[in-house]
Protein backbone atom coordinates (compact mmCIF):
# COMPACT_ATOMS: atom_id res chain seq x y z
CA UNK A 1 0.00 0.00 0.00
CA UNK A 2 1.30 3.44 -0.58
CA UNK A 3 1.23 6.88 1.54
CA UNK A 4 -2.53 6.96 2.76
CA UNK A 5 -3.86 10.38 1.42
CA UNK A 6 -5.40 11.07 5.21
CA UNK A 7 -4.91 10.27 8.16
CA UNK A 8 -6.13 10.46 11.40
CA UNK A 9 -4.06 10.03 14.34
CA UNK A 10 -5.92 8.92 18.24
CA UNK A 11 -7.68 11.81 17.61
CA UNK A 12 -9.86 13.52 20.86
CA UNK A 13 -12.29 16.03 20.86
CA UNK A 14 -13.95 17.55 24.01
CA UNK A 15 -16.77 20.52 24.00
CA UNK A 16 -16.32 21.79 28.20
CA UNK A 17 -16.61 18.47 29.55
CA UNK A 18 -18.15 16.67 26.99
CA UNK A 19 -15.80 13.75 25.32
CA UNK A 20 -17.35 13.28 21.95
CA UNK A 21 -14.33 11.89 20.05
CA UNK A 22 -12.54 9.17 22.37
CA UNK A 23 -9.33 8.55 20.42
CA UNK A 24 -10.01 7.34 16.86
CA UNK A 25 -7.77 6.82 14.30
CA UNK A 26 -8.23 5.87 10.52
CA UNK A 27 -6.39 5.80 7.17
CA UNK A 28 -7.91 6.58 3.78
CA UNK A 29 -6.24 5.62 0.60
CA UNK A 30 -6.40 7.80 -1.80
CA UNK A 31 -9.58 6.70 -4.21
CA UNK A 32 -11.19 4.78 -1.48
CA UNK A 33 -14.50 5.67 -0.14
CA UNK A 34 -15.38 5.31 3.49
CA UNK A 35 -18.42 5.66 4.84
CA UNK A 36 -19.43 6.03 8.15
CA UNK A 37 -22.38 4.76 10.37
CA UNK A 38 -23.29 5.43 13.60
CA UNK A 39 -26.39 6.66 15.66
CA UNK A 40 -27.00 9.93 16.19
CA UNK A 41 -24.54 11.58 18.73
CA UNK A 42 -21.83 8.93 18.66
CA UNK A 43 -19.44 12.21 17.10
CA UNK A 44 -19.61 11.21 13.09
CA UNK A 45 -20.16 15.13 12.33
CA UNK A 46 -17.52 16.07 14.76
CA UNK A 47 -15.07 13.86 13.12
CA UNK A 48 -15.45 15.35 9.62
CA UNK A 49 -15.17 18.94 11.05
CA UNK A 50 -12.43 18.13 12.59
CA UNK A 51 -10.42 16.50 9.52
CA UNK A 52 -11.15 20.11 7.90
CA UNK A 53 -10.21 21.85 11.12
CA UNK A 54 -14.03 23.06 11.45
CA UNK A 55 -13.60 22.06 14.97
CA UNK A 56 -10.26 21.89 16.63
CA UNK A 57 -9.44 18.70 18.00
CA UNK A 58 -7.78 18.30 21.65
CA UNK A 59 -5.75 15.72 20.83
CA UNK A 60 -4.16 14.15 18.20
CA UNK A 61 -3.21 14.64 14.28
CA UNK A 62 -4.79 14.79 11.30
CA UNK A 63 -2.56 14.38 8.52
CA UNK A 64 -3.37 15.23 5.01
CA UNK A 65 -0.56 13.92 3.00
CA UNK A 66 1.67 13.59 5.62
CA UNK A 67 1.35 16.82 6.27
CA UNK A 68 -0.24 18.14 9.80
CA UNK A 69 -3.61 19.80 9.34
CA UNK A 70 -4.60 22.97 11.49
CA UNK A 71 -2.19 22.64 14.29
CA UNK A 72 1.82 20.94 14.62
CA UNK A 73 3.16 19.54 17.83
CA UNK A 74 5.93 21.44 18.95
CA UNK A 75 7.86 20.38 22.20
CA UNK A 76 4.97 18.72 23.54
CA UNK A 77 2.38 21.13 22.78
CA UNK A 78 -0.27 21.78 19.96
CA UNK A 79 0.58 24.95 17.89
CA UNK A 80 -2.10 25.92 15.61
CA UNK A 81 -0.53 27.12 11.99
CA UNK A 82 -1.03 30.05 10.26
CA UNK A 83 -4.40 31.15 8.73
CA UNK A 84 -3.25 31.07 5.67
CA UNK A 85 -1.65 27.59 5.93
CA UNK A 86 -4.75 26.43 7.51
CA UNK A 87 -6.83 28.20 4.42
CA UNK A 88 -4.97 26.53 1.69
CA UNK A 89 -5.16 22.79 3.56
CA UNK A 90 -8.51 23.63 3.24
CA UNK A 91 -8.54 24.06 -0.12
CA UNK A 92 -7.71 20.23 -0.66
CA UNK A 93 -10.73 18.97 1.43
CA UNK A 94 -14.27 19.87 0.15
CA UNK A 95 -17.04 19.90 2.33
CA UNK A 96 -21.05 19.20 1.91
CA UNK A 97 -23.14 19.80 4.79
CA UNK A 98 -26.19 18.28 5.78
CA UNK A 99 -28.08 21.69 5.07
CA UNK A 100 -26.68 22.36 1.94
CA UNK A 101 -25.37 26.02 3.32
CA UNK A 102 -25.57 27.43 -0.07
CA UNK A 103 -25.00 31.22 -0.24
CA UNK A 104 -28.34 32.61 -0.54
CA UNK A 105 -27.08 36.11 -2.08
CA UNK A 106 -25.52 34.33 -5.00
CA UNK A 107 -26.40 32.15 -8.18
CA UNK A 108 -26.19 28.72 -8.58
CA UNK A 109 -23.32 29.40 -11.09
CA UNK A 110 -22.21 32.47 -8.79
CA UNK A 111 -21.83 30.14 -5.61
CA UNK A 112 -19.69 27.65 -7.39
CA UNK A 113 -17.69 30.44 -9.42
CA UNK A 114 -16.85 32.33 -5.86
CA UNK A 115 -14.04 30.18 -4.12
CA UNK A 116 -12.59 29.64 -7.49
CA UNK A 117 -12.19 33.33 -7.97
CA UNK A 118 -11.38 34.69 -4.74
CA UNK A 119 -9.12 31.70 -3.37
CA UNK A 120 -7.73 30.40 -6.42
CA UNK A 121 -7.06 33.43 -8.42
CA UNK A 122 -9.50 32.44 -11.48
CA UNK A 123 -10.22 35.28 -13.91
CA UNK A 124 -14.28 35.34 -14.57
CA UNK A 125 -14.18 33.48 -17.69
CA UNK A 126 -12.36 30.62 -16.32
CA UNK A 127 -14.50 30.64 -13.37
CA UNK A 128 -17.57 31.04 -15.12
CA UNK A 129 -16.46 27.71 -17.83
CA UNK A 130 -15.33 25.55 -14.74
CA UNK A 131 -18.81 26.78 -13.13
CA UNK A 132 -20.85 25.85 -16.25
CA UNK A 133 -18.94 22.35 -16.50
CA UNK A 134 -19.54 21.63 -12.99
CA UNK A 135 -23.26 22.55 -12.56
CA UNK A 136 -23.50 20.68 -15.73
CA UNK A 137 -21.77 17.55 -14.36
CA UNK A 138 -24.25 17.19 -11.62
CA UNK A 139 -27.28 17.95 -14.42
CA UNK A 140 -28.03 21.70 -13.27
CA UNK A 141 -26.64 23.54 -16.16
CA UNK A 142 -29.93 25.27 -16.48
CA UNK A 143 -30.52 26.45 -13.41
CA UNK A 144 -27.00 28.55 -13.31
CA UNK A 145 -28.65 31.38 -13.18
CA UNK A 146 -31.12 30.36 -10.23
CA UNK A 147 -31.03 31.65 -6.80
CA UNK A 148 -30.95 28.89 -4.14
CA UNK A 149 -34.28 29.61 -2.68
CA UNK A 150 -35.70 28.69 -6.28
CA UNK A 151 -34.14 25.55 -5.78
CA UNK A 152 -35.17 21.93 -4.53
CA UNK A 153 -33.41 20.64 -1.87
CA UNK A 154 -31.58 17.94 -4.36
CA UNK A 155 -30.96 20.74 -6.38
CA UNK A 156 -29.27 22.79 -3.85
CA UNK A 157 -27.05 19.87 -2.54
CA UNK A 158 -26.07 19.45 -6.07
CA UNK A 159 -24.83 22.42 -6.79
CA UNK A 160 -23.59 22.38 -3.25
CA UNK A 161 -21.57 19.53 -4.19
CA UNK A 162 -20.36 21.39 -7.36
CA UNK A 163 -19.11 24.14 -5.77
CA UNK A 164 -17.37 22.10 -3.88
CA UNK A 165 -15.57 20.36 -6.40
CA UNK A 166 -14.87 23.98 -8.03
CA UNK A 167 -11.45 23.70 -5.71
CA UNK A 168 -10.16 20.40 -7.20
CA UNK A 169 -10.17 18.86 -3.75
CA UNK A 170 -8.35 15.89 -3.49
CA UNK A 171 -10.77 14.34 -0.82
CA UNK A 172 -14.91 15.21 -0.53
CA UNK A 173 -15.99 14.83 3.14
CA UNK A 174 -20.12 14.64 2.94
CA UNK A 175 -22.33 14.86 6.73
CA UNK A 176 -25.13 13.27 5.56
CA UNK A 177 -25.99 14.77 2.70
CA UNK A 178 -29.29 13.23 2.08
CA UNK A 179 -30.24 13.83 5.60
CA UNK A 180 -32.47 16.92 5.12
CA UNK A 181 -33.91 16.07 1.79
CA UNK A 182 -37.58 14.52 0.94
CA UNK A 183 -37.58 10.93 -0.14
CA UNK A 184 -38.04 11.29 -3.64
CA UNK A 185 -35.15 13.97 -3.52
CA UNK A 186 -32.59 11.75 -2.33
CA UNK A 187 -31.81 9.50 -5.47
CA UNK A 188 -30.66 12.09 -7.37
CA UNK A 189 -27.99 13.30 -5.12
CA UNK A 190 -26.97 9.89 -4.68
CA UNK A 191 -26.34 9.29 -8.48
CA UNK A 192 -23.69 12.30 -7.92
CA UNK A 193 -22.30 11.04 -5.80
CA UNK A 194 -21.67 7.51 -6.72
CA UNK A 195 -20.30 8.96 -10.26
CA UNK A 196 -18.01 11.09 -8.26
CA UNK A 197 -17.01 7.83 -6.47
CA UNK A 198 -16.26 6.23 -10.10
CA UNK A 199 -14.11 8.81 -11.10
CA UNK A 200 -11.77 8.13 -8.01
CA UNK A 201 -12.51 10.75 -6.09
CA UNK A 202 -11.50 9.95 -2.27
CA UNK A 203 -14.37 10.35 -0.10
CA UNK A 204 -15.34 10.07 3.49
CA UNK A 205 -19.31 9.73 3.79
CA UNK A 206 -21.53 9.79 6.84
CA UNK A 207 -25.17 8.46 5.70
CA UNK A 208 -27.65 6.80 6.97
CA UNK A 209 -28.15 5.19 3.54
CA UNK A 210 -27.15 1.92 3.72
CA UNK A 211 -27.39 0.86 0.11
CA UNK A 212 -25.05 3.70 -1.11
CA UNK A 213 -22.78 2.49 1.25
CA UNK A 214 -23.37 -1.21 0.31
CA UNK A 215 -23.08 -0.45 -3.57
CA UNK A 216 -20.31 2.41 -3.37
CA UNK A 217 -18.74 1.75 -0.09
CA UNK A 218 -14.88 0.70 -0.19
CA UNK A 219 -15.12 0.40 4.25
CA UNK A 220 -17.60 1.17 6.13
CA UNK A 221 -16.87 2.40 10.22
CA UNK A 222 -19.47 2.04 12.20
CA UNK A 223 -19.07 4.78 15.10
CA UNK A 224 -20.75 4.84 18.90
CA UNK A 225 -19.84 6.83 22.09
CA UNK A 226 -16.64 8.67 20.36
CA UNK A 227 -14.72 5.64 19.11
CA UNK A 228 -15.10 3.46 16.50
CA UNK A 229 -16.86 -0.18 17.23
CA UNK A 230 -16.24 -1.59 14.03
CA UNK A 231 -14.95 -1.32 10.79
CA UNK A 232 -14.53 -3.82 7.55
CA UNK A 233 -16.31 -4.22 4.37
CA UNK A 234 -19.41 -3.51 3.56
CA UNK A 235 -20.30 -7.25 3.13
CA UNK A 236 -19.06 -8.12 6.27
CA UNK A 237 -20.62 -5.32 8.43
CA UNK A 238 -24.34 -5.76 7.30
CA UNK A 239 -23.96 -9.36 6.71
CA UNK A 240 -21.63 -10.46 9.88
CA UNK A 241 -21.15 -7.59 11.84
CA UNK A 242 -18.84 -8.70 15.22
CA UNK A 243 -20.28 -6.05 17.88
CA UNK A 244 -23.67 -6.30 19.71
CA UNK A 245 -23.59 -2.29 19.19
CA UNK A 246 -23.23 -2.84 15.45
CA UNK A 247 -25.99 -5.22 15.49
CA UNK A 248 -28.34 -3.57 17.27
CA UNK A 249 -27.87 -0.33 15.64
CA UNK A 250 -28.29 -2.02 11.93
CA UNK A 251 -31.25 -3.73 12.88
CA UNK A 252 -32.48 -0.40 13.75
CA UNK A 253 -32.20 1.30 10.40
CA UNK A 254 -32.38 -1.65 7.87
CA UNK B 1 -49.04 83.02 7.21
CA UNK B 2 -46.64 86.58 7.11
CA UNK B 3 -44.68 85.51 10.16
CA UNK B 4 -44.40 81.84 8.75
CA UNK B 5 -42.90 83.58 5.70
CA UNK B 6 -40.95 85.11 7.69
CA UNK B 7 -38.95 82.70 9.70
CA UNK B 8 -38.71 79.87 7.05
CA UNK B 9 -35.47 81.33 5.27
CA UNK B 10 -34.01 80.83 9.11
CA UNK B 11 -35.39 77.42 9.64
CA UNK B 12 -34.66 76.78 6.38
CA UNK B 13 -30.71 77.85 7.00
CA UNK B 14 -30.88 75.62 9.98
CA UNK B 15 -32.36 72.72 8.58
CA UNK B 16 -29.61 72.60 6.11
CA UNK B 17 -27.14 72.48 9.00
CA UNK B 18 -29.21 69.47 10.33
CA UNK B 19 -28.51 67.90 7.45
CA UNK B 20 -25.14 68.71 6.99
CA UNK B 21 -24.77 67.02 10.74
CA UNK B 22 -26.71 64.26 10.18
CA UNK B 23 -24.73 63.07 6.89
CA UNK B 24 -21.39 63.38 8.37
CA UNK B 25 -22.25 61.81 11.57
CA UNK B 26 -24.07 58.85 9.60
CA UNK B 27 -21.05 58.47 7.19
CA UNK B 28 -18.48 58.17 10.41
CA UNK B 29 -20.70 56.85 12.58
CA UNK B 30 -21.54 53.79 10.29
CA UNK B 31 -18.03 53.46 9.44
CA UNK B 32 -16.91 53.07 12.71
CA UNK B 33 -19.74 50.91 13.98
CA UNK B 34 -18.52 48.23 11.24
CA UNK B 35 -15.23 47.96 12.67
CA UNK B 36 -16.42 47.80 16.41
CA UNK B 37 -19.23 45.34 15.08
CA UNK B 38 -16.55 42.92 13.96
CA UNK B 39 -14.09 44.43 16.29
CA UNK B 40 -16.93 42.69 18.89
CA UNK B 41 -16.87 39.05 17.48
CA UNK B 42 -13.52 39.31 16.33
CA UNK B 43 -11.59 35.90 17.20
CA UNK B 44 -8.92 37.78 19.50
CA UNK B 45 -10.13 38.52 22.75
CA UNK B 46 -8.84 41.24 23.79
CA UNK B 47 -9.69 42.99 20.54
CA UNK B 48 -13.34 41.86 21.76
CA UNK B 49 -13.42 43.31 25.23
CA UNK B 50 -11.99 46.95 24.00
CA UNK B 51 -15.09 47.45 21.89
CA UNK B 52 -17.62 45.93 24.27
CA UNK B 53 -16.15 48.25 26.69
CA UNK B 54 -16.16 51.18 24.13
CA UNK B 55 -19.98 50.40 22.84
CA UNK B 56 -20.66 50.31 27.57
CA UNK B 57 -19.10 53.77 27.65
CA UNK B 58 -20.82 55.83 24.88
CA UNK B 59 -24.22 53.31 25.32
CA UNK B 60 -24.18 54.17 29.02
CA UNK B 61 -23.59 57.88 29.11
CA UNK B 62 -25.52 61.22 27.87
CA UNK B 63 -24.85 61.89 24.33
CA UNK B 64 -24.91 65.46 25.12
CA UNK B 65 -21.85 64.91 27.96
CA UNK B 66 -20.38 63.64 25.36
CA UNK B 67 -20.88 66.22 23.52
CA UNK B 68 -19.41 68.75 25.64
CA UNK B 69 -16.78 66.85 26.85
CA UNK B 70 -15.12 66.51 22.90
CA UNK B 71 -16.38 70.22 22.79
CA UNK B 72 -14.61 71.52 26.11
CA UNK B 73 -12.23 68.68 26.86
CA UNK B 74 -10.23 68.69 23.16
CA UNK B 75 -9.46 72.11 23.49
CA UNK B 76 -7.89 71.34 27.30
CA UNK B 77 -5.20 69.42 25.44
CA UNK B 78 -4.52 71.48 22.86
CA UNK B 79 -6.87 70.39 20.16
CA UNK B 80 -8.71 73.14 18.78
CA UNK B 81 -11.16 71.94 15.98
CA UNK B 82 -14.24 74.06 14.77
CA UNK B 83 -17.70 74.01 17.23
CA UNK B 84 -19.04 71.92 14.12
CA UNK B 85 -16.30 69.22 13.96
CA UNK B 86 -16.51 69.02 17.98
CA UNK B 87 -20.36 68.06 17.47
CA UNK B 88 -19.90 65.78 14.28
CA UNK B 89 -17.12 63.69 16.04
CA UNK B 90 -19.26 63.36 19.47
CA UNK B 91 -22.45 62.63 17.43
CA UNK B 92 -20.24 60.25 15.01
CA UNK B 93 -18.49 58.24 18.42
CA UNK B 94 -22.10 57.59 19.95
CA UNK B 95 -23.67 56.67 16.64
CA UNK B 96 -20.85 53.97 16.14
CA UNK B 97 -21.48 52.73 19.64
CA UNK B 98 -25.54 51.63 18.56
CA UNK B 99 -24.75 51.09 14.72
CA UNK B 100 -22.58 48.96 16.20
CA UNK B 101 -24.91 46.77 18.19
CA UNK B 102 -26.97 46.86 14.81
CA UNK B 103 -24.64 45.31 12.47
CA UNK B 104 -23.36 43.15 15.20
CA UNK B 105 -26.76 41.49 15.68
CA UNK B 106 -27.61 41.29 12.17
CA UNK B 107 -24.36 39.19 12.01
CA UNK B 108 -24.67 36.65 14.06
CA UNK B 109 -28.17 36.53 12.50
CA UNK B 110 -26.47 35.09 9.90
CA UNK B 111 -26.36 31.12 9.55
CA UNK B 112 -23.41 29.67 11.14
CA UNK B 113 -23.01 26.93 8.48
CA UNK B 114 -22.46 30.03 5.87
CA UNK B 115 -19.06 30.67 7.84
CA UNK B 116 -18.33 27.29 7.72
CA UNK B 117 -19.34 26.77 3.94
CA UNK B 118 -17.15 29.55 3.23
CA UNK B 119 -14.07 28.56 5.56
CA UNK B 120 -14.22 25.24 3.84
CA UNK B 121 -13.73 26.34 0.52
CA UNK B 122 -10.46 27.95 2.05
CA UNK B 123 -11.99 31.43 2.18
CA UNK B 124 -10.10 33.47 5.06
CA UNK B 125 -12.04 34.76 8.10
CA UNK B 126 -11.84 38.55 6.29
CA UNK B 127 -12.80 36.92 2.62
CA UNK B 128 -15.66 35.10 4.11
CA UNK B 129 -17.15 38.05 6.18
CA UNK B 130 -17.11 40.54 3.56
CA UNK B 131 -17.71 38.51 0.62
CA UNK B 132 -20.32 36.05 2.23
CA UNK B 133 -21.59 37.14 5.72
CA UNK B 134 -21.86 41.08 5.29
CA UNK B 135 -23.70 40.79 1.88
CA UNK B 136 -26.40 38.61 3.63
CA UNK B 137 -26.98 41.37 6.37
CA UNK B 138 -28.25 44.31 4.15
CA UNK B 139 -31.50 43.47 4.15
CA UNK B 140 -31.63 42.86 8.01
CA UNK B 141 -30.18 45.74 8.23
CA UNK B 142 -32.19 48.20 7.12
CA UNK B 143 -35.24 48.55 9.36
CA UNK B 144 -32.72 49.51 12.18
CA UNK B 145 -30.58 51.72 10.51
CA UNK B 146 -33.72 53.38 9.44
CA UNK B 147 -34.35 53.95 12.68
CA UNK B 148 -30.53 55.08 14.31
CA UNK B 149 -30.50 57.65 11.14
CA UNK B 150 -33.67 59.20 12.57
CA UNK B 151 -32.70 58.97 16.02
CA UNK B 152 -29.52 60.82 15.23
CA UNK B 153 -31.17 63.02 12.91
CA UNK B 154 -33.32 64.35 16.15
CA UNK B 155 -30.08 63.94 18.39
CA UNK B 156 -28.20 66.67 15.98
CA UNK B 157 -30.76 69.24 17.71
CA UNK B 158 -27.92 68.80 20.93
CA UNK B 159 -25.52 70.78 18.77
CA UNK B 160 -27.37 74.07 20.08
CA UNK B 161 -25.76 73.38 23.36
CA UNK B 162 -22.56 74.65 21.94
CA UNK B 163 -24.03 77.50 19.59
CA UNK B 164 -24.60 75.78 16.31
CA UNK B 165 -27.52 77.16 14.55
CA UNK B 166 -29.15 73.99 13.26
CA UNK B 167 -32.98 73.77 12.83
CA UNK B 168 -33.42 73.57 16.78
CA UNK B 169 -31.31 76.34 17.44
CA UNK B 170 -32.19 78.85 14.71
CA UNK B 171 -36.04 77.98 15.88
CA UNK B 172 -35.81 79.06 18.98
CA UNK B 173 -34.09 82.35 17.93
CA UNK B 174 -36.93 82.67 15.88
CA UNK B 175 -39.13 82.39 18.91
CA UNK B 176 -37.46 84.07 21.82
CA UNK B 177 -37.52 87.34 19.19
CA UNK B 178 -41.58 86.70 18.37
CA UNK B 179 -43.03 85.30 21.47
CA UNK B 180 -44.56 82.98 19.34
CA UNK B 181 -43.49 79.33 19.71
CA UNK B 182 -46.58 77.43 18.51
CA UNK B 183 -45.80 78.20 14.86
CA UNK B 184 -42.34 78.02 15.19
CA UNK B 185 -42.23 74.79 16.75
CA UNK B 186 -44.78 73.54 14.41
CA UNK B 187 -42.61 74.49 11.12
CA UNK B 188 -39.19 72.97 13.09
CA UNK B 189 -41.37 69.35 14.42
CA UNK B 190 -42.45 69.48 10.19
CA UNK B 191 -38.77 69.68 9.14
CA UNK B 192 -37.93 67.07 11.20
CA UNK B 193 -40.49 64.96 9.70
CA UNK B 194 -39.28 65.57 6.27
CA UNK B 195 -36.51 64.17 6.95
CA UNK B 196 -37.38 61.43 9.28
CA UNK B 197 -40.35 60.43 6.85
CA UNK B 198 -38.35 60.70 3.83
CA UNK B 199 -35.34 57.95 5.44
CA UNK B 200 -38.38 55.52 6.05
CA UNK B 201 -40.43 55.62 2.51
CA UNK B 202 -36.72 55.15 0.99
CA UNK B 203 -36.13 52.35 3.08
CA UNK B 204 -39.46 50.64 1.57
CA UNK B 205 -38.55 51.27 -1.35
CA UNK B 206 -35.19 49.45 -1.02
CA UNK B 207 -36.93 47.31 0.77
CA UNK B 208 -39.51 46.38 -1.85
CA UNK B 209 -36.88 45.99 -4.36
CA UNK B 210 -34.48 43.37 -2.23
CA UNK B 211 -38.15 41.37 -1.98
CA UNK B 212 -38.33 40.86 -5.58
CA UNK B 213 -35.18 39.14 -6.03
CA UNK B 214 -35.96 36.68 -3.53
N1 LIG C 1 -20.15 22.88 19.22
C1 LIG C 1 -20.57 21.96 20.12
N2 LIG C 1 -20.63 22.28 21.44
C2 LIG C 1 -21.04 21.38 22.35
N3 LIG C 1 -21.38 20.12 22.07
C3 LIG C 1 -21.33 19.73 20.79
C4 LIG C 1 -20.93 20.63 19.75
N4 LIG C 1 -20.97 19.97 18.57
C5 LIG C 1 -21.39 18.72 18.86
N5 LIG C 1 -21.61 18.58 20.19
C6 LIG C 1 -22.05 17.34 20.87
O1 LIG C 1 -21.20 16.32 20.47
C7 LIG C 1 -21.91 15.10 20.34
C8 LIG C 1 -21.62 14.49 18.99
O2 LIG C 1 -22.16 15.33 18.00
P1 LIG C 1 -22.02 15.03 16.45
O3 LIG C 1 -20.61 14.92 16.09
O4 LIG C 1 -22.82 16.05 15.76
O5 LIG C 1 -22.71 13.59 16.33
P2 LIG C 1 -23.35 12.89 15.07
O6 LIG C 1 -22.95 13.65 13.86
O7 LIG C 1 -22.80 11.50 15.09
O8 LIG C 1 -24.81 12.89 15.30
C9 LIG C 1 -23.36 15.42 20.60
O9 LIG C 1 -23.66 15.05 21.93
C10 LIG C 1 -23.43 16.92 20.41
O10 LIG C 1 -24.43 17.44 21.24
MG1 LIG D 1 -24.12 14.66 12.46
Amino acid sequence: MTEPILQVESLHKSFGKLEVLAGISLEVQQGEVVVVIGPSGSGKSTLLRCINFLEVPTQGRILFKGEEVGQKEVGGTLVRLPERVLDQQRTHMGMVFQRFNLFPHMTALENVMEAPMQVRGLRRPEAEALGMKLLTRVGLGEKARTYPPFLSGGQQQRVAIARALAMEPDVMLFDEPTSALDPELVGEVLQVMKDLAKSGMTMIVVTHEMGFAREVGNRVLFMDGGVVVEEGKPEQIFTAPQHTRTREFLSKVL
Amino acid sequence: MGYSIKILPFLLKGMQQTLILTAASATFGTLLGLLLALARIAPARLVRTAASGYVTLFRGTPLMLQILFIWGALPQVGIVLPDTACVIIALSLNAGAYIAEIIRAAIQSIDRGQMEAARSLGMGYGLAMRRIILPQTFRRLLPPMVNELAALTKDTSLAMVVGIVELMKASQQQQSQSFRPAETYIWTALGYLLVTMTLMSLATRFEKKLEARG
